[in-house]
């Protein structure tokens, strides 16, 4: 499966929700399919997109919040499986691209290549619902099941080690950063009303 | 334990009136009343992390969801998460309040924490963080809501040092 038609596949229902991404080609494709205000990339601090999910889905516990991260990326911060696992909060859903590589920085293999089981290591971290999806019709599947949900869940999907043709995103870090802010306000305000 | 509990809730009711909503935490001597607090409180929502860096991604994702937070940490766990730091909330313009335990400086017994002491300060200069430290009882409520004021204002991180003086009745 390639990343890009896996993104693409479930972007309907992404469009609309609070969408955290890592860095790099995640980042790029997403961007490259349409930007949307509520969408924040993360282009630095490995790991720590679950993280800024977690506190996000803390705070607004009336919104869906969406985290897109890698195998690169949550191999950095582990510990965030049991953190998110230790406060389920149902309204957040963790998706993880595995292509088994560190694509953007040389493509050196990750440990998910020498056995490492990021589904197994989430499961067992004590997140209640844990998918493995390798295929577009899965993906989608298990995407649109754990929306309906109010269940933490976390999809771990290998996908192809292919990188985008740019990773050029045309928006400035504190132009996504204060426009997801003020798109997180509205959503708030709305809520309220 | 010779933690000062009078003063560990000065700090919390302080925490409170700056409107902190969540707190994350890993378990420190220093913090135990503190983390204990927010534990019992119907209207905080404690984050116990696996580690420090955990906290400043929660804590920008809170802010960006327009919610009030506050770091309790030791300085080893400020030392931890340091990248994140740098790379999130310096980088992202995101403000944050750190209460760290400043362990390894004047009076402590403990070799293990010493370097960390040493090393805290100049960090914290380095990375051009204000920093208050809290010495007495009376200054604790006014600067942690000057600290809290200045991390809105200016949309960085800020750090109160919570020293010995302050919290270990001996």
């Amino acid at each position: 499966m390639l990343r890009l038609d896996a993104l693409q596949a479930i972007y309907p229902e992404l469009e609309d929700r609070i969408v955290v991404t890592i860095m790099g080609a995640v980042a790029a494709e997403l961007y490259s399919l349409g930007h949307r205000p509520n969408f924040f990339y993360l282009e630095h601090a490995m790991g720590l997109a679950s993280s800024m999910g977690l506190g996000i889905a803390l705070s607004m516990p009336e919104h869906r919040v969406i985290v897109i991260d890698g195998d690169g990326s949550l191999l950095m911060n582990l510990g965030t499986l049991s953190t998110m696992a230790r406060y389920k909060p149902g309204n957040l859903l963790h998706i993880v691209f595995d292509n088994e590589s560190l694509l953007s920085v040389g493509g050196f293999p990750t440990a998910t290549t020498s056995g490492t089981n990021l589904a197994g290591i989430a499961r067992f971290s004590g997140v209640p619902c844990v998918k493995e999806a390798d295929t577009i019709q899965s993906l989608q599947e298990s995407v649109s099941e754990a929306l309906k949900t109010n269940t933490l869940t976390t999809i771990v999907s290998k996908v192809e080690a292919i990188s985008p043709n740019s990773f050029h995103i045309d928006l400035t870090l504190l132009e996504n950063r204060f426009q997801f802010w003020r798109s997180l306000q509205v959503m708030h305000n709305q809520s309220k009303t | 334990m010779p933690v000062s509990a009078t003063n560990s809730k000065l700090i919390y009711e302080a925490l409170k009136a700056c409107d902190v909503k969540i707190m994350s935490a890993l378990p420190e001597t220093w913090l135990v009343h503190l983390i204990r607090m927010a534990d019992e409180d119907p209207d905080v929502t404690l984050v116990r992390l696996a580690k420090e860096e955990e906290g400043i991604g929660i804590s920008a994702g809170a802010h960006l969801a327009g919610v009030n937070s506050a770091l309790l940490m030791q300085n080893h766990g400020f030392l931890a998460a340091i990248n994140p730091i740098v790379s999130l909330a310096l980088l992202y313009k995101i403000p944050l309040l750190m209460l760290i335990s400043y362990r390894g400086y004047m009076g402590e017994k403990d070799p293990w924490q010493t370097q960390g002491g040493l090393a805290t300060e100049p960090i914290l200069r380095a990375l051009n963080i204000p920093t208050w430290q809290l010495t007495s009882a009376n200054d604790i409520f006014h600067r942690l809501k000057d600290a809290q004021t200045l991390a809105h204002a200016s949309l960085q991180p800020v750090a109160v040092l919570l020293t010995r003086e302050l919290m270990w009745e001996e």
